[in-house]
């Protein structure tokens, strides 16, 4: 091992002997990495096809195969088109909408004033923190009978209704008689702008170290040029921060899509899958109805959806591009 | 402090623009103020509940600020019949601290090795690394809850640790790649030369020069294992004693009542040692979830 070259060349006529070696000097290193993958990410996933397949009794037992019979049961769910639409408007309006905001949010943090570092560590503290509790803080917030929001909302809308305008209407949208915890749609909006309050951190701190990479002199040049800072922003900063930002929206995609917690305690306790995403309805096929059937082959629809995002981030970012050949 | 942080960031940007108007410094100012309390009203919230009663925090209309201050329910919350919790903090801790060192000690080897040497199916391996840092616990959770049942590993922290170590050693071989990369090779060549053998280059000569890349897979891998749900909640759903804190928290809510004192007391708990980590690699923060998309 000690005579090893550093950095050998990836010469293709080097000898089959020689590859043979050179994979043989790599295994101690890579091998436990390897296994760990193959062990706990690949088998599963192939485990979870093969269960698709298979009758699975509710202590675990497996029943024998059923062919693609799980797959017809899951399609046939008059339950599934209203499931796959509010996963698509849960993906769309919460990635689209942390975008928007944090392009905002790290323009603003990345100007000079004072107290800024403090504010971007405080920034820091839903990312921290388990979106479980986060969204169990905001739930009570909003509970309709002693949430501090909720209270606040019956007094805006209490001042509205005696107004002369008569704009209570804007708020009984909103808040109904039952807040926005215990119904459709409004748990489900409040689920979205909680979901874009935890995707904030991470996005805007992407979005600010690709500022990083946005020469200061460049912005000048345009400046000097005499561009508005509207158009300084759109032709010259935006540009520079597409690649972080194409990296944050498609890790934002994944990580909304296979979101959990926050309908869990938002709309779980709803009976039924109507305030489920593909993703809540998979963990309440799991642990509700107690089908690992069902589950898997839920499991695997949603899978075939995030290699396909992970297809368009390798296309697109091409993040293996930093790599040395 | 705000000084100082005043006094760095003003001059590097004064030199290249026009000076700040002071003007418009104070108006960020205001809005860092809005923003900063945006985003801390519902931890404010959060801390100022876990002092209160029971039937305080579920009266209408509801407080703001404590009216009796129960400092006692820090205090109480460990003995509670509801879950319990000394042993769900024990678990947090055993998963997290046990997933990071097996994840250190996988992904450490195969970033330096990745990063130093060419070999067959170098950019396979990089690859599938990859591949598993997108994806997540909840999209195989089923898979693994089959797997786990097979083994009988269902309810174990094994199970846990070794779910939490897979899905974060992606990270920190990406990051830490990154870093044993940046390394010029004539560093290692010198070392080399002196007599040095593989082993001795990674432990004596890069270690030492990539430790912040270290702290920063390390405070990830951490954070990420702490705050795990997704899997923990169905592996672990039948072993209640080995539940960690974010899936113990459920205990507390009920159909009826929910004890929110005690969700808000256990989540400060959880929260503030996290936090603390986080705030230590501000500015490494995203050096690495993103390592490789962003030059």
């Amino acid at each position: 091992m000690s005579a090893l070259p550093m950095l050998p060349a990836a010469d293709p006529r080097r000898g089959s002997s020689h590859r043979l070696r050179d994979l043989g000097r790599a295994t101690p290193w890579i091998l436990p990495g390897l296994v760990l993958i193959i062990a706990v990410v690949l088998f599963p996933a192939g485990l979870m096809i093969y269960t698709s397949t298979r009758r699975i009794s509710q202590s675990g037992v497996d029943r024998g195969g059923v062919g693609l019979a799980n797959y017809a049961t899951i399609f046939g769910l008059s339950d599934l088109p209203g499931v796959l639409l509010r996963t698509l408007i849960w993906v769309v309006v919460v990635v689209a909408g942390t975008v928007v905001v944090s392009l905002v949010l790290a323009h603003f943090l990345n100007k000079a004033f004072p107290g800024r570092t403090i504010v971007r560590i405080i920034l820091i503290i839903p990312w921290a923190a388990s979106v479980l509790m986060t969204t169990l803080v905001i739930y009570y917030m909003f509970e309709p009978n002693y949430g501090l929001v909720n209270n606040l909302l019956m007094r805006i809308h209490a001042w509205l209704a005696n107004s002369p305008l008569h704009l209570d209407w804007l708020v009984t949208f909103a808040n109904g008689d039952y807040g926005f915890t215990k119904r459709m749609p409004a748990a489900f909006i409040l689920a979205i702008f909680v979901a874009i309050f935890v995707s904030l951190p991470f996005t805007t701190y992407t979005l600010l170290a690709g500022y990083q990479s946005v020469p200061k002199d460049v912005i000048e040049a345009a400046c000097v040029d005499g561009a508005t800072s509207w158009r300084t922003y759109r032709y010259v900063t935006l540009p520079m921060l597409r690649p972080a930002l194409m990296a944050a929206t498609i890790i934002n995609i994944i990580n909304v899509f296979n979101s959990y917690p926050i309908l869990k305690v938002l709309t779980g306790s709803m009976p039924g899958f109507g305030a489920d995403t593909t993703t809540t309805m998979m963990f309440k096929l799991l642990q509700t109805n107690q089908r690992a059937d069902l589950a898997a082959t839920l499991s695997v629809v949603n899978f075939g959806i995030v290699i396909v995002v992970i297809a368009a981030y390798m296309w697109l970012v091409k993040p293996l591009k930093g790599v040395d050949e | 402090m705000m000084a100082r942080t005043q006094a760095a960031h003003l001059r590097p940007s004064s030199r290249y623009t026009s000076p700040v108007e002071p003007g418009r410094v104070w108006l960020r100012i205001c809005m860092g103020v809005v923003l900063a309390l945006l985003f801390l009203v519902p931890y404010i919230v959060m801390l100022l509940g876990s002092f209160k009663s029971l039937a305080e925090i579920s009266r209408t209309p509801p407080t703001f600020i404590p009216q009796q201050w129960h400092l006692d329910n820090y205090i109480t919350m460990w003995s509670v019949s509801e879950t319990p919790l000394p042993d769900n903090l024990l678990s947090t801790i055993v998963i997290a601290s046990l997933a990071t060192l097996l994840t250190l000690a996988v992904s450490l080897p195969a970033a330096f090795y990745t990063a130093k040497y060419r070999f067959p199916g170098r950019m396979a391996f990089l690859f599938l690394v990859l591949m598993t840092q997108m994806l997540q616990p909840a999209v195989l959770v089923t898979g693994l809850f089959r797997e786990a049942f097979a083994l009988g590993l269902n309810g174990t922290w094994a199970a846990m640790i070794l779910i939490n170590a897979a899905f974060n050693m992606s990270f920190g071989t990406w990051i830490l790649h990154s870093f044993f990369a940046s390394i010029p090779t004539e560093v290692d060549e010198a070392a080399r030369i002196d007599g040095a053998n593989t082993w001795q280059v990674l432990t004596r000569i890069n270690l030492p020069l990539i430790w912040p890349g270290i702290v920063t897979a390390v405070i990830f891998t951490f954070v990420a294992a702490w705050n795990e749900f997704a899997a923990s909640v169905v592996i672990l759903s039948s072993a209640p004693t080995r539940q960690p804190l974010s899936v113990a928290l459920f205990s507390f809510v009920g159909q009826y009542q929910t004890k929110w004192q005690y969700v808000f007391g256990v989540s400060i708990v959880a929260i503030v040692p996290v936090l603390i980590l986080f705030a230590i690699i501000q500015n490494k923060l995203v050096a690495g979830l993103t390592a490789g998309s962003i030059k």
